[in-house]
């Protein structure tokens, strides 16, 4: 029983909500990480591209809700996605005909983009909150719990409570999906190759004639899609606030970089270390030991570091990496 | 082309000078930031005493009161500093109704207000290390500290018979005060506190912060946050993941969005906020237009800016370093009490050499070191909506 008790605590305060922050981390990272291979810069902008879907989610979101359209227990916001994904495509693509363009043309070196990218966050940081304001947007509807804490704890007799809501559960297929389908594109379509071809070496593949800016727009496209649905799929587990987007970008970068900038996989497993580090480190164990280890009363609160130094985790991570591996855990290319 | 820009700037300069009777007054507060939901609710309020000022045509023989904003971002006091800096030098402001949260405040007051003389009234920064700060008598502030607060909470605490909590805040000069003013509060009067542990505001998860509160346990959660903020979401990933079910709100979590996000799931939750009882907040309430005068510290924003201009009525000067000595002598007793929409009475009575007592939206009473002394509201939550228990 107490073995159980234990599992089901480390199971409701880390391995649900690490998971489903992970999986957020992680879709958001992919598109940082797939800009950074193709067009060979970090964009800051990848946070407040975030908002400003989830923004055009919520939106929708309200329009389906008037007309009366519901998925049932699913958040009609999942429904909102495809529009939101388009209406933010247009934006980005915009704002790489407006101002990328240009400095792809002179050739600037990729410092010079990341301070355009630095800028172009400003930019669609105020369109975002011209747009939707600066409130805290609760938008999810639908069914709450898969499993509710009051429900397990009746259910099961145990003294440990366990949830799982509804959104960490979308949260989780959705991202499995998603990233299923972004490996199936890049690998198997032409498009896709074409794409990896111009990452790995962009004189050859030019050479081969493959139209950069193709390459270009579909990047562009599928980082705006996964930017939205990172975005919209965060703000229904937790809630929408403009500001917060800008502080999920660098939890994001620590992701990307750890992982390898520029290689998908380690954009996945470096979501899913900083989101474990982050929770996993600053746990008490204190109840999870009194459990485990009969007739063992814990003083302190068997914490290894306290809270206020969970960011401080993923980032000596980050150093240490990037100390021994500069290319991160997946070989991608030195920053 | 050259010709007409000169033109203008001379008719500029002209237009300028012609306004030269007009007094400004800066309203420095965090435009944008964490608490950028608060802020335009504080600055309609600053703005509303300054247009009755202005109306009544009775300060210093008739000036015009004009509000500058300035942005301090409640979170960066490099920011707040050259804020501040900006309003006194550029702006040439008389007197300055900010900033809004604790560590900024302090920038400002510490790096621009005391080199240049200027006085500031903060209407929402209440944490216990500015009662002790050098000021040079430039400084006040209309809310009270929360060292006031945090004996109430310990009172209140203990009289519904908890005796262990688990307390979060949001880390920063606000939090940090109100939390460790609170543990010692709390253990002094004997109650146990399990974990005293921070939370930053505006972050992407606290799931690791939730953990560790649901591993230290207690009886109750206190939550000395923003409700905008980290604060609602540690509450929560508390309720959802089953870790809490009774909540301590002190002032910052206390609002509308609270019943908005929660509604009956926090029931029996209960907490306290300076506010006052009487007629003030009625009156202020009635006269508001455009904005919302039940938003935390609106009508302490309202009194902030009217005891700058009183002070100045008093004093008979704009000069901040004489007035700074008449702000107490306004703010309370002896004299005639002076509610919101009583401006133009309180500056004829001063102009007639009178004494008043200035009451305002919050029933302004400057102790120390000229900080309000703070009446609190008692609340529950109770089928969903914030229910008044009592006023102590």
């Amino acid at each position: 029983m107490d073995f159980l008790n234990a599992l089901v605590a480390l199971t409701n305060y880390i391995i649900i909500p690490a998971s489903t922050y992970g999986a957020q981390l992680a879709l958001g990272a992919l598109g940082v990480t797939l800009i950074y291979g193709i067009l060979r810069f970090s964009n800051f902008a990848h946070g407040d591209t975030m908002a400003f879907g989830t923004g055009l989610a919520i939106i929708v979101t309200w329009g389906l809700q008037a007309m009366g359209v519901s998925l049932g227990p699913l958040p009609t916001a999942m429904l909102a996605l495809p529009f939101a994904i388009a209406g933010t495509a247009v934006l980005v693509l915009v704002t790489d005909r407006l101002v990328y363009a240009h400095y792809r043309r002179v050739k600037a070196k990729p410092v010079t983009l990341v301070m355009v990218s630095v800028g172009v966050m400003f930019v669609m940081n105020a369109v975002t909150r011209f747009m939707i304001g600066v409130d805290d947007i609760k938008f999810a509807d639908g069914a709450r719990f898969v499993i509710s804490a009051r429900g397990f704890k009746e259910a099961t007799g145990l003294a440990e409570p366990l949830a799982f809501r509804t959104t960490q559960l979308l949260t989780l297929v959705t991202a499995a999906i998603m990233v299923a389908a972004l490996f199936w594109f890049l690998n198997r379509t032409r498009t896709g190759k074409s794409m990896r071809a111009f990452s790995d070496n962009e004189d050859l593949a030019l050479l081969s004639g493959i139209n950069p800016n193709q390459v270009v727009r579909v990047t562009w496209i599928i980082a705006a899609g996964l930017a939205v649905t990172a975005g919209t799929l965060y703000g229904l587990d937790k809630s929408f606030k403009a500001f917060n987007y800008f502080h999920l970008l660098l939890p994001i970068f620590a992701a990307a970089i750890l992982g390898g900038l520029g290689s998908p996989l380690g954009a996945i497993a470096g979501g899913f270390i900083i989101a474990f580090s982050e929770v996993g480190v600053t746990y008490a164990w204190k109840k999870v030991a009194t459990y485990m280890i009969p007739g063992f009363e814990a003083e302190g609160l068997l914490q290894l570091l306290s809270t206020e130094y969970k960011f401080a985790v993923s980032f000596v991570i980050l150093i240490a990496v990037l100390l021994f591996k500069p290319t991160g855990l997946f070989k991608g290319k030195a920053v | 082309m050259k010709k007409m820009l000169l033109t203008t700037t001379a008719a500029l300069l002209v237009a300028g000078s012609a306004m030269a009777e007009d007094v400004k007054i800066g309203v420095s507060l965090a435009f944008t930031g964490p608490l950028e939901s608060m802020a335009p609710h504080m600055a309609a309020g600053a703005e509303l005493a300054m247009k009755e000022v202005t109306e009544s045509g009775k300060l210093l023989g008739g000036v015009t009161v004009v509000p500058v904003r300035g942005d301090t971002t409640c979170i960066d006091a490099a920011a707040a500093t050259a804020t501040a800096e900006r309003l006194i030098t550029v702006e040439g402001v008389k007197g300055i109704v900010g900033g809004m949260c604790s560590g900024e405040t302090g920038a400002q007051l510490e790096n621009v207000a005391m080199p240049n003389g200027m006085v500031m009234i903060s209407p929402s920064a209440t944490s216990p290390a500015l009662t002790s700060k050098e000021d040079n008598g430039l400084f006040f502030r209309t809310a009270p500290s929360d060292a006031r607060q945090s004996e109430v909470m310990a009172d209140i605490i203990l009289e519904k018979g908890i005796s262990s909590v688990a307390v979060t805040y949001t880390n920063n000069d606000y939090g940090k005060g109100l939390a460790d003013a609170f543990e010692a509060a709390y253990t002094a009067k004997g109650g146990k506190v399990t974990i005293n542990a921070p939370h930053e505001d505006g972050k992407a998860d606290y799931a690791a912060e939730i953990g560790a509160l649901a591993a230290a346990g207690g009886d109750a959660l206190v939550v000395a946050g923003y409700v905008d903020q980290g604060g609602s979401a540690i509450i929560r990933g508390a309720l959802d993941q089953g870790a809490f079910s009774t909540f301590v709100l002190p002032d910052g979590m206390v609002g509308a969005k609270l019943e908005e996000n929660f509604g009956s799931e926090i029931d029996g939750s209960f907490g306290q906020l300076p506010d006052s009882m009487g007629d003030g907040k009625a009156k202020f309430a009635a006269m508001a237009d455009g904005f919302d005068p039940t938003g935390a510290y609106s009508g302490e924003a309202y009194d902030a800016a009217a005891l700058i201009m009183l002070a100045m009525q008093a004093a008979g000067t704009t000069d901040a370093n004489v007035y700074k000595d008449k702000v107490m002598d306004v703010a309370n007793a002896p004299g005639e009490p002076i509610l919101p929409g009583e401006l133009g009475k309180a500056l004829e009575l001063l102009a007639a050499g009178q004494d008043i007592d200035y009451q305002g939206a919050s029933s302004v009473e400057l102790i120390g070191p000229g900080e309000s002394a703070g009446t609190f509201r008692e609340i529950e939550m109770k089928d969903g909506k914030v229910d008044t228990v009592g006023y102590r």
